[in-house]
């Protein structure tokens, strides 16, 4: 993979000159974002026949062997059906607000490593960049909330503001943790820094296995999925803040929604779960390349949030903050204060 | 005219154009979203001065968490322009004179070059890492300064709670924590009552008998 | 202790585990999903789908027109005209079953003392207009003339229980 690259861009130097630079991110990009959509689409299908599965059905199967044609079918009726803008609505916030909830979401995928240097941009501070532009989705919602006039769509997003908010602090200290272990902001650093130990043993998930759950549970809650999608719960009111949206607005929702499973998925696998890393460094396994290795690890995150979907109830809203402020944030402070003093030990062994 | 050239202008026009319409905008809500647009812009021309952490600071504090807030409050409250609007021409002066002072004030600051004479921005190669010199600066030449901040902020953040936090006696509410701390040994007792006693004894009779039998 | 305990165990998240260890019990069950088409439940004998009128083996038709069936329709769905016929019976002229009324209690076919209107197993049919569910006798007629060799097995296999 890396060295069809390599042989790509210098095919292309030769060719375009100067000129290629911008080309060749743009193609790093496409690179990038293509795939993402497309794993979004059949993430959408995963989801459905996971939850069928847990139900003891089988999920969408007739769209194609397997309902493998099910996303493309999905796609071609959301798109030929009719974007209607509200009476009342504020017309060029309500069209770009699902436009602002997409943007970070693929924005963020600029500094994850898929493979040992296979990043798009290698930031030093890429883990401020990442914590910044994910703090950036509630945008789409709070502006899709406002624009749309119309109450539940409001409701909605005021949940999702105040969840999104109280949540990325627990978030941000999980991090911190992740930071005092790995002594870098480059998430190349931090999964080189999780290379010392024998395979699984020497990943993040072991010193800060409570971060690890924090940090997945909040990027759960992060991404308004269940038990946390309180800002779209459908038996209170309606469908939130996408309440007013059809058509391709919906769509493109859907879209930033999954696109931010995927990427907590990958930062999950990034920060505690060593990324590109095999499980043990043993003949057969160290040959495989790095990228199946982070696609399988986000594959069971991914997973593992739809497991969580398929069997928890939705959370009640007070419940929601309390668990975020009362429960993480300390937590999260304690283990920051444990790490810091355990790594003066020697008994620091990652 | 270098490319970075060009990105500083354009940054800086939005910078501008941005806060002009933070206070023309007759929206609020709009007013605060141009904010955020003057916030991110102003992230882009730090972010050509090397800065990094204090750009990416300055969207995830700002734009990322105290906007959001803003827009919250903004979006639930009922604002009367009218009223707003009253005694403009009133206070115009007053506001002049104070606009004036700060528009010669940093004249007299920043037209003064003496202080930056000769030195240029230091282009750093790209494994520089500014978050850590930000860090390495802040925890030893200036400690002080920045623990005694870190104080203030942790004064102001108690004095915001302790105004704001009162005890509602007439409003019952669930205390989750009670909530789910609560187990079945709790709320659960189970009792023999006479009935069952009665009914106990009868079936021990009942079968008393038919082992006599 | 006791207290201690209480504090720290829910942050082992052992009753969530507990929770997704069901569902992921169930992820690998067998479905019990029937795939319709392809698929079909087992059908009983007493099954009330779509009506039929019946005839004698002669080719007669069996219903005389006693309008039972039309007051005992909970629904009133159907609609009996009854006149005399060249050969003196009593007959019916119009039988009606409006099928987007009827609620598939099967009283009529109980009422019935000839079983000249019965529910057949049939319940794959459909209408593109609101009219095309409306049967009329030569409707039910055809219907009966086309299953009767299913309805007069379904009728001796209940014949026992009644």
């Amino acid at each position: 993979m890396m060295e069809l690259l390599q042989t790509l861009q210098l095919l292309g130097q030769d060719l375009l000159g100067a000129a290629w630079m911008p080309v060749w991110t743009v193609i790093k990009i496409m690179l990038i974002v293509l795939p993402i959509m497309g794993t979004v689409a059949y993430l959408t299908l995963m989801e459905r026949k996971v939850l069928g599965f847990m139900q003891i059905r089988p999920g969408p199967n007739r769209v194609g062997y397997w309902g493998l044609l099910q996303p493309v079918a999905d796609g071609i009726k959301l798109l030929t059906k009719e974007f209607i803008i509200p009476n009342g609505s504020n017309k060029f916030l309500f069209v770009a607000a699902p436009v602002l909830a997409l943007t970070p979401a693929l924005a963020a995928w600029a500094v994850i490593p898929f493979d040992d240097g296979m990043t798009l941009a290698n930031v030093n501070a890429g883990m401020l960049y990442l914590i910044a532009m994910t703090s950036l989705g509630v945008y789409g919602i709070i502006i899709a909330g406002w624009a749309s006039n119309s109450k539940y769509a409001f409701l909605g997003a005021l949940r999702s503001a105040a969840q999104i908010v109280s949540y990325e602090l627990a978030m941000g200290f999980a991090l911190v943790c992740v930071l005092l272990a790995a002594q870098s902001m480059n998430f190349g650093d931090i999964v080189r820094g999780q290379s010392h130990g024998n395979g699984m043993l020497g990943w993040y998930w072991i010193p800060l296995f409570p971060m690890f759950i924090v940090y997945f549970l909040a990027g759960v809650a992060e991404t308004n999925r269940a038990p946390f999608d309180l800002a779209e719960d459908e038996s209170a009111i309606v469908a939130g803040f996408h309440t007013e949206y059809s058509g391709m607005g919906f769509a493109i929702f859907f879209l930033a929604e999954y696109a931010n499973m995927i990427l907590i998925a990958a930062l999950t696998s990034v920060m505690f779960l060593g990324g590109w890393l095999p499980p043990f460094d043993i003949a057969p396994l160290n040959q495989i390349p790095g990228l199946i290795w982070m696609i399988g690890k986000m594959s069971v995150m991914l997973f593992i949030f739809l497991w969580f979907r398929a069997t928890f109830p939705r959370y009640r809203y007070d419940q929601l903050m309390r668990l975020g402020w009362k429960v993480f944030i300390p937590l999260t402070l304690i283990w920051v204060v444990v790490v810091a003093a355990w790594m003066q030990t020697p008994y620091w062994l990652w | 005219m270098s490319f970075e050239t060009i990105l500083f202008y354009l940054f800086a026009a939005v910078t501008v154009f941005a806060a002009l319409r933070v206070i023309t905008a007759r929206n609020p809500l709009h007013a605060v979203l141009f904010l955020v647009l003057a916030f991110v812009s102003s992230a882009g021309i730090w972010l050509l001065l090397e800065a990094e952490f204090l750009a990416i600071t300055l969207v995830l504090v700002y734009v990322g968490a105290v906007m959001v807030l803003f827009l919250f409050v903004v979006m639930m409250l009922d604002i009367n322009l009218e009223q707003l609007r009253k005694g403009f021409w009133q206070w115009l002066p007053v506001g002049a004179l104070l606009a004036a002072l700060i528009v010669v004030q940093m004249v007299w600051v920043l037209g003064d070059n003496s202080n930056t004479n000769g030195l240029t921005a230091i282009k750093h190669a790209a494994d520089y890492s500014n978050t850590k010199e930000l860090g390495r600066l802040i925890y030893t030449d200036y400690v002080y300064p920045f623990e005694l901040a870190a104080v203030l902020l942790l004064v102001a953040m108690v004095a915001a709670i302790a105004l704001t936090f009162r005890r509602r006696r007439d409003v019952k509410a669930q205390d989750i924590s009670k909530q789910v701390s609560v187990r079945r040994e709790d709320r659960v007792r189970l009792v023999t009552t006479p009935a069952v006693m009665k009914q106990q004894s009868d079936e021990r009779r009942v079968t008393d008998r038919r082992n006599a039998d | 202790m006791n207290t201690l305990i209480k504090f720290f165990k829910p942050f082992l998240l052992l009753e969530l585990l507990k929770g997704m260890s069901v569902t992921g019990k169930y992820f690998f069950a067998r479905h019990i999903t029937v795939e319709y088409p392809e698929e079909k439940t087992p059908q009983s004998f007493r099954f009330r789908g779509l009506h039929a009128q019946r005839r004698y083996p002669n080719g007669e038709e069996r219903c005389i027109g006693c309008k039972l069936c039309e007051a005992v329709c909970p629904a009133l769905a159907i609609k009996i005209e009854v006149a005399e016929r060249a050969d003196g019976s009593r007959r019916t002229t119009q039988y009606d079953i409006d099928l987007t009324k009827c609620i598939f209690c099967g009283f009529c076919e109980e009422s019935c003392p000839v079983d000249a209107i019965v529910e057949t197993r049939v319940f794959e049919y459909h209408g593109e207009k609101r009219g095309d569910l409306y049967y009329t006798k030569e409707m039910l007629l055809a219907v009966g003339d086309k299953h009767e060799a299913q309805i007069a097995q379904d009728r001796a296999s209940d014949a026992k229980y009644r």
